[in-house]
């Protein structure tokens, strides 16, 4: 975002390069403005994750923890990973509920935004506050709150479905099943993720120029054509990042999956991606092969976000 | 938000021909019954949204009798109490709530004036100056938004633990500071460079010198920016509860989070009272803050400063 023009007032004679986008000298002023945030960044961000990488090729378990020097591994952890039948199945779940939640979540965000533009300004302060204060309550009491509802014995989804079917759900545990674990899992994010998609795109939609929209709709195009022939080409560019973003957030999610496990699921049919590379680590004591891991899912992460990034920057400049 | 002007009114039958006068008569009642539609589906997505706070808060007034019953309790009664309250502030028995309170504002607090202080000088580099390096930095700040700290927790651990931080404010400040830091630098850097600098060139035509046109010109203009990035900082820090997991273990060191978890052990059934009554003394400060925020983003301070 360049907002100046280039030819700015030459720059007063002061230390410094002054406003001037094209000072002669390169000035040491800035580089000293960043180096308290890539200090931290180096030492923080940068030293863990080349000591993950080492870590990655080695031997390293409990003895090596408590001070033992660890020995040379090759990419024998990246084998070993690789031909394990229950890595497999971590992605796999991890990814399949990835996709069910983005899913979900932009389609709901989506009608919620249509229906937020089709509302009078009343019932649409409504909805917002509703919205708002679901987007604002923070994960892991979301949790809790949704597994009190889903309780075996006294929860109140047991007691309405008892009332609505007339069969007694009374006792019906929901997270002991791996599937029905991964519903609740989901309402929980959906209900968590939905807020926000709704907001950004209803912000988004609201750019639309009505103009175009009634020339359309003179034309006798219907709601849904006007939806998918002019709003969304619009807001593409929205959608996509959205859609990353989500992608982003659901495949690393952690929290809310620790979170409900300790109220009571099944460790080793809910684990997803990082819960398990945790779980590895802890439970078993292989640091080596949890970090092995680890790297998988940083390549991962990195190649789903590379279009994102690439996106933003050339916003930028 | 901005409102929209020209809301797309409900699609008309494309009736060639006949006057309006016939076309108003027929379209009413279907208007009538889509805005009734319309309405009641407002209604189901905000009881959608709402009940579970309603029923974190709902429960949390009830006695333990009333949380354990058949009939689980729809509205608020007679048998309001503040007990689950009083059990989770007083004596919690396994971690004590004010310690673990003390705990997260400390963190939180240190975090949101480092990450900001930090973010502000970086962000103003960004924003005012071209120089090399400047783009490998912001690829940089993008990329380390993308790593997964979830799978580096074990990393994270020995780490802290060579520096011998573990059960430590410091320890854990210093990893919220670096998983707040990229976030807080884009978001500001963003703000800084909407306020035009034609602004403080101004300034300093008229006399000011530059860092006196920056204090008292740009610096104002940022104030918003400031105060969202911080916001954001601290609900970052206040709900993060995965690190704060695996570096303060110690009943004493725990943060709200952790102790919240505290609730739930293997032997004893819960006490989703109390657990109820905790998760809204845990949530009321971000609630507010997120409040705050959602205003303040929306307001263009800056938009009519080079016109006007």
């Amino acid at each position: 975002m360049t907002v100046t023009a280039p030819a700015a007032p030459a720059a007063p004679p002061l230390a410094g390069a002054g406003p001037s986008r094209r000072a002669r000298k390169p000035s040491p002023f800035p580089y000293a403005l960043l180096a308290p945030a890539l200090a931290i960044l180096l030492v923080l961000v940068g030293w863990p994750l080349v000591n993950l990488v080492i870590t990655s090729f080695q031997h390293f378990g409990r003895e090596q923890a408590f001070g033992q020097p660890p020995t040379w591994a090759g990419v024998e952890n990246y084998t070993t990973l690789l031909a394990d039948g229950e890595f497999y199945a971590v992605l796999l779940r991890s990814f399949a509920f990835m996709v069910a939640a983005v899913a979900t979540t932009m389609v709901l965000g989506t009608l919620l935004a249509l229906l937020m533009m089709r509302l009078a300004k009343g019932w649409r302060t409504l909805v917002s506050v509703g919205l708002l204060l679901a987007w604002a309550i923070p994960a892991l009491t979301s949790v809790m709150v949704w597994g009190w509802m889903f309780d075996t014995q006294y929860g109140v989804v047991n007691h309405v479905l008892t009332q609505l079917t007339g069969e007694s759900w009374r006792g019906h545990s929901w997270l002991i099943h791996p599937l029905s674990f991964f519903l609740v899992l989901g309402l929980i994010v959906v209900w968590m993720g939905v807020p926000f998609i709704a907001f950004t795109m209803y912000a988004g939609l609201t750019q639309v120029p009505g103009e175009v929209l009634e020339a359309a709709q003179l034309d006798g195009a219907g709601a849904r054509k006007r939806f998918f022939l002019i709003q969304v080409p619009y807001i593409r560019q929205i959608v996509i990042v959205l859609t990353v973003l989500s992608v982003i957030w659901d495949l690393r999610i952690f929290a809310q999956v620790y979170a409900l496990q300790g109220i009571g699921g099944l460790y080793e049919k809910t684990s997803t991606l990082g819960v398990w590379i945790y779980q590895v680590g802890t439970a078993s004591g292989d640091y080596g092969m949890s970090a092995a891991a680890a790297v998988v899912m940083v390549v991962i992460m990195l190649a789903v976000s590379f279009g994102y990034v690439r996106q933003t920057l050339k916003e930028e400049d | 938000m901005t409102v929209v002007t020209t809301s797309p009114a409900p699609a008309p039958v494309p009736v060639p021909g006949p006057v309006a006068a016939v076309r108003r008569r027929k379209v009413t009642p279907r208007r009538r019954a889509t805005e009734v539609l319309l309405a009641a589906l407002a209604v189901v997505v905000f009881v959608c949204s709402v009940f579970p706070v309603y029923w974190m808060l709902q429960s949390s007034f009830l006695p333990t009798n009333k949380i354990r019953a058949t009939e689980p309790t729809f509205f608020p009664g007679a048998d309001f109490t503040l007990r689950n309250y009083e059990t989770v502030i007083l004596n919690h028995d396994r971690a004590q709530f004010l310690p673990a309170m003390q705990n997260s504002l400390v963190v939180t607090f240190l975090t949101l004036v480092i990450a900001v202080v930090v973010a502000f000088l970086a962000s103003v580099a960004l924003g005012r100056y071209r120089f090399r390096g400047r783009r490998s930095f912001l690829v940089a700040v993008l990329i380390v938004q993308m790593i997964p700290g979830e799978a580096m927790l074990l990393t994270y651990f020995r780490m802290v633990d060579g520096w011998h931080l573990l059960n430590t404010i410091a320890g854990l400040t210093v990893l919220y500071v670096a998983a707040v830091l990229p976030f807080t630098i884009w978001t500001l850097r963003g703000f800084v460079a909407a306020v035009p600098a034609e602004l403080e060139e101004a300034a300093m035509i008229d006399g000011c010198s530059r860092s006196r046109a920056f204090w008292k010109v740009t610096f104002p203009l940022l104030a918003p920016g400031l105060v969202s990035t911080g916001v954001f900082a601290f609900i970052q820090a206040w709900n993060e509860f995965v690190l704060a997991l695996v570096i303060m273990s110690r009943p004493e060191s725990m943060t709200l989070p952790v102790w919240l978890r505290t609730f739930q052990q293997a032997t004893k059934a819960t006490d989703y009272g109390a657990l109820m009554a905790g998760s809204i003394l845990v949530s009321i400060p971000v609630i507010v803050f997120f409040l705050i925020v959602q205003g303040r983003m929306t307001g263009g301070l800056v938009a009519g400063a080079v016109k006007g």
